[in-house]
């Protein structure tokens, strides 16, 4: 052990294995540090909530409680946007574009909505998982209707839930119980043909008159799709599910359910959103681009 | 006569647990019950292919071996537990990891506590166990006391490892961080350490110095407390005898303060007090000079273990906690700030005189580095208790990059460190096979502990402002979705940072393993480098 180097200072004289211990002091800036500390300490304990005594804690000289700054910062905001939202409740919406600061203002509110209540099914940027189910919300393609009163009809009731006597519903049959293998082949061939993309033409031909006697109903006969029934337009590029060969067999084989929940308060208590929130998704994804 | 005892014992033990399997109720405890009745039965036959051999003479000197097997698990667990914390890192930043077809068992949630549990528990459990025997033997100048039973402990404390992992992988948890294990795994790590306490204590008390060296205070205040930790927090009961499942003794928010009572003190004895004992020991031997200060040692040991209890609360800033517990929680904190700091500044001052030393020797800069990552740490986490800092440090990444700071840091390099140390006195080796090697793996380590605690903090800061960006309206401005897609770069720049830590790590194991085998070394005998 080489303790040449520090001969003034002592060492306690025990040894472990070889490990001797000086005798230094305590740092003086550590101790003043430590005490600073317990000084502070103590101050703080006095002004904010903190001893536990037999009723209750002491409360502390500044009155501090994190439950009633949150709930004094919420009253805050409310109170502010009170009167805007008492607007925005009861407008009717066709007419939401005639006041451009209550639009603006609703458009903010939606998409702060949006992004806490909607984003998990219909993405960050309201774009949907492509052919997962979840539709895109931006484009004019829609399954239900456009206008800003049918956005916020689907909103408030939802879709083929069971919350909502009113939600959206429709079913399309799963046609694997209905027709032979050959004949979805050939409707797949035909929804392709609509589609715009490769297909067999000869298999296509069946499939066109398939598809007039069992689809059409409710697709159109030309395919293009009924917002009645929420019946998808089949003719463009834009696919809920899938516009592959294998996703077309297997939505005409087995059919889809897409669910919706319902997000009025009516329906969802203490969850759902209010008229002033939900008009003001409304008009969040109806100013996103597709509209009508 | 002692054996057929404890055939006995083993034969009923195989047999409870065949007749459990059989009858258990879920998958964990069915792989659990068979997994103990090929230990039990495992033993049985090794016990009795050993009657009647003449009884080996009670050896003496140093109990040595046990401490051997505990470096080897300790390089083990240390590579699987770091391959598991690089393999979750990765799942973060590209989901599609979380592969299909290992759904419900290799998914992020189930490998998270089987990292968490394999660094801390595995690694640094098995670290803690075998230096805690090396140093109370050397300072207590005594073999350890209780005979086999120190291999109990070493082998009993790994079979609760594997039951643990194998637990969290089969769905098999109480769900509370850092105490995962189910109560019957709980029930075996109480008696395990119930003995560990008993062979450390028990070799104090044999002791033939006449004082008890600082390191061992640390130890000991660790074994003790991290006995009640675990026993309080713990408190349940089981569903059924025969299956995993056990309902918690406490409810609601008296349950969460007690595990963050458990889960500060698990970081405050377990990572700190234990590990601060290993730094006590290896790093004035190392560096070859006294301790800088005794009195420092005992006013911050006695600050420290007072203080820790108290500061749990810190973890439920902002929750159902009321606010008085949240304050007292924030005040112990800062308050615990010198006590910690009191470790480091004996640490660092033992080397003054030695720094020299930093240059040539890559053990002790290993050491250093830790004893520093160990000061920012404990700067760090009184600064994170305050309230107003909590509100955007808490749940965001800040959290991730102060653990690991801490713990890749802090724990995995002053392991490291004492590992090197030990390996050539163990196995009768002149020296490390290489230096360059742990030159290698100090560089490799540091590089990727930066890239970690500064990819975490810049994206937890992030992450935290922008969950509170709010417009002139008082509108969210961000969704959570855009949060997370904003730390993607980050998270690919931790698993880097994993990455090299991990090649550190296995460098050094193929390092440990070619000193063992006694290969010629390849580096010069230490020389100051010109
Ligand atoms: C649980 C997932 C989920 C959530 C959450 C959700 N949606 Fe939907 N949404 C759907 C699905 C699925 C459809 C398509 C249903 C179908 O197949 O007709 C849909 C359809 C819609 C439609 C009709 C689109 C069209 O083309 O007509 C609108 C509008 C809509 N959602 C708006 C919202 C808004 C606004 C919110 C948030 C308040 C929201 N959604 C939350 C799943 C969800
Ligand atoms: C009773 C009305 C009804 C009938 C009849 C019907 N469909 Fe549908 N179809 C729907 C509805 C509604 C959806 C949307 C389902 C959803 O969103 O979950 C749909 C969806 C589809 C889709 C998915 C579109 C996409 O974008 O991914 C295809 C393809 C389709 N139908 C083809 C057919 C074919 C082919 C037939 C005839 C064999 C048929 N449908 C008959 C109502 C019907
Ligand atoms: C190669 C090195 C390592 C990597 C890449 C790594 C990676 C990770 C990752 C990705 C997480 C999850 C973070 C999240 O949920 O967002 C995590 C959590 C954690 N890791 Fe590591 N880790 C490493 C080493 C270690 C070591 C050595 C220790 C301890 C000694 C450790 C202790 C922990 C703890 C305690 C948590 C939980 C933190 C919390 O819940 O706040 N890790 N690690
Ligand atoms: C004075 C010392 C320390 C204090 C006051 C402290 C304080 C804190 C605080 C405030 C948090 C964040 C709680 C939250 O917001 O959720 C935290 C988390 C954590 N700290 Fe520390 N810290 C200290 C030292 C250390 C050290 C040295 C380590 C590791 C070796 C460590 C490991 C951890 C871990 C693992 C967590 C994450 C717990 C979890 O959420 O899972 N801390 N600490």
């Amino acid at each position: 052990m080489s303790t040449e180097k520090n001969k003034d200072i002592e060492t306690t004289g025990h040894s472990w294995d070889g490990i001797e211990e000086y005798n230094n002091p305590l740092p003086k800036w550590w101790l003043w540090t430590f005490y600073l500390t317990i000084v502070w300490g103590l101050i703080y304990t006095i002004a904010y909530p903190a001893w536990p005594l037999i009723r209750g804690a002491t409360p502390g000289l500044l009155g501090f409680s994190t439950r009633e700054d949150v709930a004094a910062d919420i009253a805050a905001v409310n109170e502010r946007n009170a009167a805007i939202m008492e607007r925005l409740a009861d407008v009717e919406l066709a007419s939401l574009a005639d006041d451009a600061e209550l639009q603006g203002f609703a458009r903010n509110a939606g998409a702060a909505v949006f992004r806490s209540n909607c984003v998990q099914c219909h993405g960050a940027g309201a774009a949907g998982v492509q052919a997962s189910g979840y539709p895109n919300l931006l484009d004019d393609d829609w399954l239900w209707g456009g206008t800003i009163d049918d956005i916020a009809f689907t909103v408030t009731n939802g879709i083929r839930n069971e919350q909502s006597p009113d939600a959206r519903y429709s079913e399309m049959p799963a046609f694997g119980e209905l027709l032979e293998g050959d004949e979805i082949k050939a409707l797949v061939a035909h929804v392709r043909a609509i589609s715009g993309q490769e297909y067999d033409a000869a298999l296509a031909a069946t499939g066109a008159e398939l598809f007039i006697d069992n689809c059409a109903a409710c697709h159109g006969d030309e395919g293009k799709g009924d917002q009645g029934v929420g019946a998808p337009n089949l003719t463009d590029a834009i696919w809920l599910y899938g516009g592959d060969e294998a996703r077309l067999a297997e939505t005409i084989t087995y059919a889809r359910f897409g669910v919706m929940p319902a997000w009025s308060e009516e329906y969802r208590h203490g969850q759902g959103l209010d008229r002033a929130e939900i008009n003001a998704v409304a008009a969040y994804v109806h100013g996103l681009g597709g509209g009508q | 006569m002692l054996d057929y005892v404890k055939l006995a014992a083993l034969g009923l033990v195989a047999l409870l647990a065949a007749i459990a399997a059989n009858l258990a109720r879920d998958l964990p405890y069915m792989v659990h019950a068979i997994i103990i009745m090929l230990v039990a039965a495992g033993l049985f036959v090794v016990t009795l292919r050993r009657i009647g051999e003449p009884k080996p003479e009670a050896p003496t000197g140093y109990m040595d071996d046990v401490i051997r097997a505990g470096v080897i698990a300790t390089a083990l667990w240390g590579v699987v537990g770091f391959l598991a914390g690089v393999f979750i890192a990765f799942q973060l930043a590209f989901p599609v990891l979380n592969f299909e077809w290992a759904q419900g068992y290799m998914n992020f949630g189930r490998l998270r506590p089987l990292h968490t549990s394999a660094v801390i528990f595995a690694f640094g459990g098995n670290a803690l166990i075998c230096t805690s025997f090396y140093i109370v033997q050397r300072t207590s100048a005594v073999r350890l006391w209780g005979g086999n039973l120190a291999w109990f402990v070493f082998w009993g404390y790994n079979l609760f490892i594997v039951l643990a992992a194998t637990g969290y992988v089969l769905g098999g948890t109480q769900g509370k961080e850092y105490a995962e294990p189910e109560w019957y795994v709980d029930l075996w790590l109480t008696i395990v350490w119930v003995a560990y306490l008993l062979v450390f204590l028990g070799t104090i008390l044999t002791r033939k110095e006449k004082h008890i060296y600082v390191a061992n205070w640390f130890l000991l205040s660790f074994i003790v407390t991290v006995a009640m930790l675990h026993v309080v927090n713990n408190l349940s009961l089981p569903v059924s005898l025969l299956g995993s499942k056990s309902v918690q003794l406490f409810a609601g928010v008296q349950d969460a303060m007690t595990q963050w009572w458990y889960g500060h003190n698990a970081v405050g004895f377990f990572l700190t007090a234990g590990f601060l004992g290993m730094m006590y020991y290896f790093v004035p031997k190392q560096a070859e000079r006294p301790v800088f200060s005794y009195k420092l040692s005992i006013v911050h040991f006695w600050a420290l273990i007072f203080l820790y209890i108290w500061a749990g609360p810190h973890h439920l800033h902002y929750t159902a906690l009321p606010d008085w517990a949240s304050t007292l929680g924030m005040v112990f904190s800062v308050i615990l700030w010198m006590p910690s700091w009191g470790g480091m500044i004996n640490g660092l001052m033992t080397l003054s005189g030695a720094w020299d030393k930093l240059r040539t020797d890559p053990i002790i800069r290993m050491m250093v580095i830790s004893i520093g990552f160990y000061g920012m740490s404990t700067f760090e986490g009184p600064m994170m208790s305050i309230r107003a800092v909590n509100s955007l440090s808490h749940y965001t990444d800040w959290t991730i990059g102060h653990v690991h700071s801490g713990a890749l840091g802090w724990n995995g390099m002053i392991t490291f460190g004492a590992l090197y140390f030990l390996t050539p006195r163990l196995w009768n080796r002149e020296r490390l096979y290489s230096l360059d090697m742990v030159n290698w793996h100090f560089w490799l380590a540091t590089i990727g502990i930066v890239l970690y605690a500064a990819s975490m903090w810049v994206s937890g800061i992030m992450e935290g402002l922008m969950w509170r960006e709010v417009d002139a309206n008082g509108f969210l401005v961000n969704a959570f979705a855009d949060t997370v897609a904003a730390k993607y770069p980050m998270y690919v720049v931790r698993a880097l940072g994993g990455v090299l830590y991990l090649s550190g790590a296995i460098i050094m194991c193929y390092n440990l393993w070619m000193t063992v085998r006694g290969e010629p070394a390849k580096a010069p005998v230490m020389a100051p480098a010109e």
